[in-house]
């Protein structure tokens, strides 16, 4: 008995045990309240789905989606491009941490900074002098910004495992530069490139600071969610969330699969 | 295989990474249908040159010429030349087929002839039926087939190959270098190899060029690069050596070396001699299954090492040590000035019998010594 309180395992595995406990109860509680029929924290009246029916039925909150998947899909697709160029420059041609720096830095700046760097360089460039409206563009301008880092980062895991001769082998065999990179570089990171695109997708899904500031009158999906809290939760709001965890998860989850060396 | 027609001419070829040169007006010539090899210690640019030659590096000055046209300013794809690389380089997406197939592809030959040709090297590095495998299953001997296939498949004129056994076991290894040589003897393509293995170039090539910093040394046949090597630092370098250094005394018809062990008398036929001027620095090389030895109070034995019954050279230590290597014995001999000499004895002949700590006495007939220049020597006044 003694032995089996000493066993330094058991003590590991009850730490691992509470910190997810700690991680993950709080939307464990969002998730059961969210099929709670009464729809109040205090009191348990029984399952349902009615939440759901309600989230499904809103135009408001439909229509924000609509728009964070659209701002979602295009940032991710210019980010990705964009990112694994910069990761591959950057892997093969240079050796610089001032120069990493500067790539990283957009990434981990807080959201505010950025979001007011950018709000005020709109204002002056964009509006300002070209008269634009900000709107939808301006919030996928931004979360290219921020993404172009995290693809960056993601992308750079996988070619520095990367066996540079492979591209040397397709020249020699007769394929020239374009088509190695289609056939041989691009294949071959692919799985990192996708990786990379799914975080992206994930934090623009979810990002609000930024959007809020750069979005002029264009709702979100995060934006949507805030403007309906300021009344109280309601359990729509815990219907929605539970949605928004779960794909995720799954983005994350599918991510880590395809970049295994990724943090 | 007796072609001798000259295939690749490489002229004055420098190549420089920042202050490193890498390869040094390097000119020599390979011949069609040979099997060549660079061989030197890592470092030397005997890899530099092969993919000067791929075209991956660009000389910085010299010309490459395949056939009598230059390569320089030619991209790697339009070279007809095809390289085999030491990590093998396999494409990690593509089956064992599609790996071969690439470079056809390339070409735009038709479907049934890729089939056909793949198969047909496949059988020939005796793969036939791995072509749906991907390169992670396959052992670390079946990759390097695969590389070798693909890099033949598209039959060029000359196939580079960069180290192309050193990542496999000693046994495997082995059995792949007469491998490697009966499959250049059946397509008959030119090979040219890049080794720092020096039994590797000795069994595989027709030539070998060994290099050292940058330069080529000398480029000669196995036999010649062991028996005649042209320098000190290539008869160090190809298989073991006893080397006595000192300065050439030359007076009429005697030949003499004088170093600071002793004087040694010197073949008058002895290769390298006739450029060697009086009082040159040199030395006299002596393999060591020349080298014959006794016990040092009898007479050093005089009637077997001279086919002539010639002159003997002769040097005195003590034998510090003895390894058993199968058929041949090694006797390490410590000299009086403290250095070394190896002797190689077969097993059961005479001189076999001697016992760690018995002074001995070391000769070796004046014409199994090789007189070389000592490129290491100091330039100090002659005459030791």
């Amino acid at each position: 008995m003694r032995a089996r309180l000493l066993d330094p395992g058991r003590w590991l595995g009850a730490h691992l045990g509470l910190v997810l406990l700690f991680l993950y109860l709080p939307i464990a509680v969002l998730i059961v309240l969210s099929f709670n029929e009464s729809g109040l924290p205090t009191a348990w009246t029984g399952f349902s789905t009615r939440w759901y029916e309600s989230v499904v039925v809103n135009e408001k909150i439909l229509g924000a989606a609509a728009i964070t998947i659209v701002i979602a899909a295009v940032s991710t697709l210019i980010a990705t491009a964009i990112g694994t160029l910069l990761a591959l420059g950057l892997e093969r041609l240079t050796n610089n941490a001032l120069l990493d720096g500067l790539v990283f830095v957009p990434g981990i700046i807080p959201d505010i900074v950025l979001a007011i760097a950018l709000l005020s360089f709109y204002n002056l460039v964009f509006t300002g002098l070209l008269g634009l409206k900000l709107g939808l563009w301006s919030v996928i301008v931004a979360h290219v910004v921020f993404n172009i880092t995290f693809v960056t980062a993601i992308v750079r895991t996988r070619l520095r495992h990367f066996d540079i001769s492979i591209e040397e082998a397709s020249l020699d065999l007769g394929a020239n530069e374009v088509t190695t990179f289609r056939k041989i570089t691009l294949p071959v990171i692919l799985p990192g490139v996708i990786a990379a695109a799914l975080v992206a997708f994930t934090l623009s899904v979810d990002e609000f600071v930024v959007a809020f500031f750069t979005a002029g009158t264009t709702i979100t999906f995060p934006i949507q969610v805030y403007s309906m809290i300021r009344f109280g939760v309601t359990p729509e709001i815990n219907a929605i969330a539970t949605v928004v965890v779960v794909v995720s998860f799954v983005l994350v989850l599918a991510s880590q699969r395809l970049n295994p060396e990724q943090v | 295989m007796e072609a001798h027609r000259e295939l690749i001419r490489i002229e004055g070829v420098t190549k420089r990474f920042g202050h490193l040169v890498a390869v040094d007006t390097v000119s020599t010539t390979i011949r069609e249908n040979e099997f060549f090899a660079l061989l030197g210690p890592s470092g030397c640019g005997k890899t530099t040159l092969l993919r000067l030659l791929a075209g991956f590096e660009a000389p910085d000055a010299g010309r490459l010429l395949l056939d009598g046209r230059d390569l320089v300013g030619m991209r790697p794809y339009r070279r007809p030349l095809n390289m085999m690389f030491q990590s093998y380089a396999l494409f990690p997406h593509m089956t064992v087929f599609d790996n071969i197939a690439y470079g056809l592809r390339q070409e735009r030959t038709g479907r049934d002839e890729i089939e056909r040709r793949v198969n047909e090297v496949l059988a020939l590095v005796q793969l036939g039926g791995f072509g749906r495998r991907r390169p992670h299953q396959l052992s670390g001997g079946e990759r390097q087939r695969v590389a070798l296939a693909r890099a033949l498949v598209k039959r060029p004129q000359v196939l580079l190959l960069d180290e192309p056994l050193a990542a496999l076991d000693r046994k495997l290894r082995v059995e792949m270098q007469l491998e490697l040589k009966r499959l250049q003897h059946t397509v008959g393509i030119t090979f040219l190899i890049v080794t720092h293995d020096q039994e590797e170039a000795l069994v595989m090539a027709d030539r070998v060029a060994v290099m050292d910093r940058g330069r080529i040394l000398q480029v000669a046949s196995p036999d010649e690069l062991y028996e005649a090597p042209g320098s000190r630092f290539v008869a160090s370098f190809i298989g073991e050596s006893n080397i006595f250094a000192g300065r050439l005394r030359i007076a009429g018809d005697a030949v003499t070396l004088v170093g600071e062990r002793g004087t040694w008398h010197v073949a008058p036929a002895a290769p390298g001699h006739a450029g060697l001027a009086d009082g040159a620095a040199a030395a006299i090389v002596v393999r060591p299954e020349r080298l014959r030895l006794a016990p040092a109070g009898a007479r050093a034995s005089l009637e077997d090492p001279g086919a002539g019954g010639g002159l003997v050279n002769r040097v005195d230590g003590v034998l510090s040590d003895v390894a058993y290597l199968g058929s041949t014995r090694k006797y390490v001999v410590e000299l009086r000035d403290g250095t070394r000499a190896l002797a190689r004895v077969q097993v059961g002949q005479r001189g076999d019998d001697l016992a760690p700590g018995t002074p001995v006495g070391a000769t070796w007939a004046v014409e199994h010594g090789v007189l070389i220049a000592d490129e290491t020597a100091s330039p100090a006044s002659p005459g030791a």
